[in-house]
């Protein structure tokens, strides 16, 4: 099993937000995980990322049958976790380029690789900047600096083709996308998709699910998974809302 | 633990990179005992065996520092320096006079190498030349059969004293004058080597020009010189660095640098400045108290002032330029990282004095530890300096909560022609940023030095490229560490 968590807890600043959560996702599957706002669907993101400020009070997660909770979040990286970021961040100064010569590096390091040589790594940037139809000169702007909201999702996506992650957490990426971009960001995830690599892609809005196909979908709401189903749960939320969904859970 | 304690502990973990430059070497020095009189003026300048004006030169200077007190308006802090225990004189003790870097003191080789400026190397393969100057005296200036070939002058102080007189003494003190400040005054009496350099006319000097100066032995202070003169349409590219070993004590380095820029010449003067900085609980590491200044003397002149400083104790260094030629150009690009308990009040002058004269200041402090980092910067635009310009850019980056910066900002403008902008931010290093960098497999180390070096890009691409690599590597080590 790819990522396996099991009954999650999760605060911040003392707040519990998730509160015993479980999933688990195989290779070769795309998970979806919908609800509403303040749900916990980012925080759960960034649980499995490992980011500082999310204190795991309760629980188990499982990467590879590892537990990956005392791991530093450039080690989970490394091992194969990629976050496509809700809002991805501005570094002035250092060239996408760079920055991701520097990420291959380091997971080539990590791996005891030595360095990708220039060539190589300049061939492989060319043809996945072409997957998600990126500008040629982005790669030479800072990274994120001054991108539209566009090209910053595509700017993920992108980072996602060249680090070839087993296990990809694709945060709201649809948002403020319109539909050619959300077309764009849609087919570099399908071919990125294999037989060794899994996906969780969490979404507000139905829309980007017409473009990845999941395996499964889940709900999420009050920090727990409170449905899962197939690709036709989300059609349903898309009709009914969430707000049937609280009736037989608070019940 | 709490995350903020834990983020503090991950700081001072990473921040607290070690100083890999702080070996003694054991040579045998020549050394002047401890203080400072006019006999020691004496005792340096017979053993340099120097003529009789620049021995006046000194005792006037000595005279003058007498009767000055320290300057006090830097906002630095450190005990009160005590100048007789300074041993102002100090060299490698060397049998006979050398010819070949054969006959260099092998441990002395070894002391370059180890910095990685192997004279050999840097001589074949880099095309720099190279002046290096350990303690007191120069040690050897390659690569000269080149410069011959051009009509370059680049050699020792002394040597220039001694084969150049009439230019030393018609350009020593010309823009640095003795009685200029209390640490110009101090290293115009005790001055002990330096480099010296001159490009002549129509001449554009075809490599980079380096010194290299390293503080060895214990107690000594280092007072150098450097004088460069860019005559008529010349062009001249110039690197210095600078390391010394780890001791507890404080050790004074008081240089000057002068630069003389004719008619349509242009000067670039970089440095990479690492001096040791102390330990993490503030012990030792050198006082770093710097006058370097240069003239735009002739219209359409350029004088271009790049630093990055990372090491020292205390800096306190505001490399200037007088612009005296008409649409003469002055340039300062400055990288200053403070880390631990290190301090730095640095900065620039730009003086318009001559008719559309220009200037730019870009300068870049970075704090981290429990370090103090001011920039203080003079624009000063004369009366008759019609349509003088200039744009300031001073932005300061924290890291952590224990630091400090400060911009000190002084505009003076005499007329009305003039267009003075000043631009200053302050930021962090945000959770945000090394997050983003860590979910992408760098770890924090090296996340914060790709977030610096992006901060300072502006001033490190202004660097010739052998430098560029070495300053990036530089902040890393220096910085390696913090979160906002």
């Amino acid at each position: 099993m790819l990522l396996n968590i099991k009954d999650l807890h999760v605060s911040i600043d003392g707040k519990e937000i998730i509160k015993g959560l479980n999933l688990s996702i195989n290779k070769g599957e795309i998970h979806a995980i919908m609800g509403p706002n303040g749900t916990g669907k980012s925080t759960l993101a960034a649980a499995i990322t490992g980011r500082e400020g999310y204190e795991i009070t309760k629980g188990e997660i499982l990467y590879n049958g590892k537990s990956i909770l005392d791991w530093t979040p450039d080690q989970r990286a490394n091992e194969g976790v990629f976050l496509s970021f809700q809002y991805p961040i501005e570094i002035p100064g250092v060239s996408m380029t760079n920055f991701m010569r520097t990420a291959m590096n380091a997971k080539r390091e990590y791996k005891n690789l030595p360095p990708m040589q220039a060539g190589e790594f300049l061939k492989k940037m060319e043809e996945k900047k072409k997957l998600v139809d990126i500008n040629a000169k982005m790669t030479n702007r800072s990274v994120n600096e001054g991108f539209s909201g566009g090209e910053k999702k595509k700017n993920e996506i992108f980072q996602m083709a060249m680090l070839e992650p087993e296990l990809a957490i694709l945060d709201e990426t649809d948002s403020g996308l319109d539909i050619d971009a959300l077309k764009v960001v849609a087919n570099g995830v399908n071919q990125l998709k294999s037989e060794d690599n899994g996906f969780l892609v969490i979404t507000h809005y139905q829309r980007l699910l017409d473009y990845i196909i999941p395996d499964f979908v889940h709900v999420m709401f009050e920090g727990r998974i409170v449905k899962s189903g197939g690709k036709g749960l989300a059609l349903e939320l898309e009709e009914k809302g969430y707000e049937w969904l609280k009736e037989p859970y608070a019940g | 633990m709490s995350d903020k304690k834990k983020e503090n502990t991950a700081l001072e973990e990473v921040t607290s990179g070690e100083y890999k430059y702080g070996f003694v070497t054991n040579i045998d020095s020549d050394q002047a005992p401890k203080g400072l009189s006019e006999d020691i003026i004496r005792y340096i300048s017979e053993k340099k065996d120097e003529p009789d004006w620049l021995l006046e030169f000194r005792l006037k200077a000595y005279r003058h520092w007498l009767t000055m007190d320290e300057p006090s308006w830097a906002h630095i802090s450190h005990p009160p320096i005590n100048f007789q225990n300074i041993i102002y004189y100090s060299a490698p003790k060397q049998k006979k006079k050398l010819n070949s870097l054969d006959e260099v003191d092998p441990e002395l080789l070894q002391t370059f190498d180890k910095l990685g400026i192997s004279l050999e190397e840097q001589k074949h393969l880099a095309g720099v030349a190279v002046d290096a100057v350990i303690d007191s005296v120069s040690v050897k200036t390659t690569f000269q059969e080149t410069l011959k070939k051009h009509d370059i002058i680049f050699c020792s102080f002394s040597e220039a004293v001694k084969n150049h007189p009439d230019l030393v003494k018609k350009y020593l003190g010309s823009v640095v004058p003795y009685t200029d400040n209390y640490f110009a005054a101090l290293n115009s009496a005790v001055f002990s080597d330096g480099s010296f350099c001159y490009i002549p006319k129509g001449v554009r000097c075809p490599i980079e020009l380096s010194t290299y100066f390293r503080i060895n032995a214990a107690n000594t202070g280092q007072f150098e010189r450097t004088l460069i003169i860019a005559d008529d349409e010349s062009y001249v590219s110039y690197l210095e660095g600078c390391t010394a070993p780890m001791r507890d004590e404080n050790q004074l380095h008081a240089a000057i640098v002068e630069l003389i820029a004719h008619d349509n010449a242009e000067i670039k003067y970089s440095t990479v400045q690492n001096w040791y900085p102390g330990d993490k609980e503030g012990k030792g590491g050198i006082y770093n108290f710097v006058t370097k200044r240069g003239l735009c003397k002739g219209h359409h002149s350029k004088i271009s002032w790049t630093q990055v400083e990372t090491g020292s104790a205390i800096t306190w260094k505001y490399p200037s330029c007088i612009l005296r030629g008409d649409y003469s150009v002055g340039e300062f690009y400055s990288v200053a990282v403070t880390n631990n308990y290190q301090q730095a009040d640095t900065g620039t002058k730009m003086l318009h004095i001559g008719k559309n004269t220009t200037s730019t200041i870009i300068s870049k402090g970075i704090s981290a530890g429990r370090s103090n980092n001011s920039y203080r910067g003079l624009v000063r635009v004369a009366k008759n300096a019609k349509n003088a310009r200039n744009f300031s850019q001073c932005d300061s980056l924290l890291l952590g909560d224990k630091c400090g910066a400060h911009t000190f900002p002084y505009i003076k403008t005499g007329n009305p022609t003039a267009i003075v902008e000043h631009e200053a931010t302050t930021s962090k290093i945000s959770d945000d940023q090394l997050f983003y960098c860590q979910q992408r497999g760098i770890d924090m180390e090296k996340s914060i030095g790709l977030i610096v070096n992006g901060y300072a890009k502006e001033v490190l691409n202004k660097l010739p490229m052998e430098f560029a690599v070495e300053a990036q590597k530089l902040l890393a080590i220096t910085l390696e560490g913090s979160v906002g």
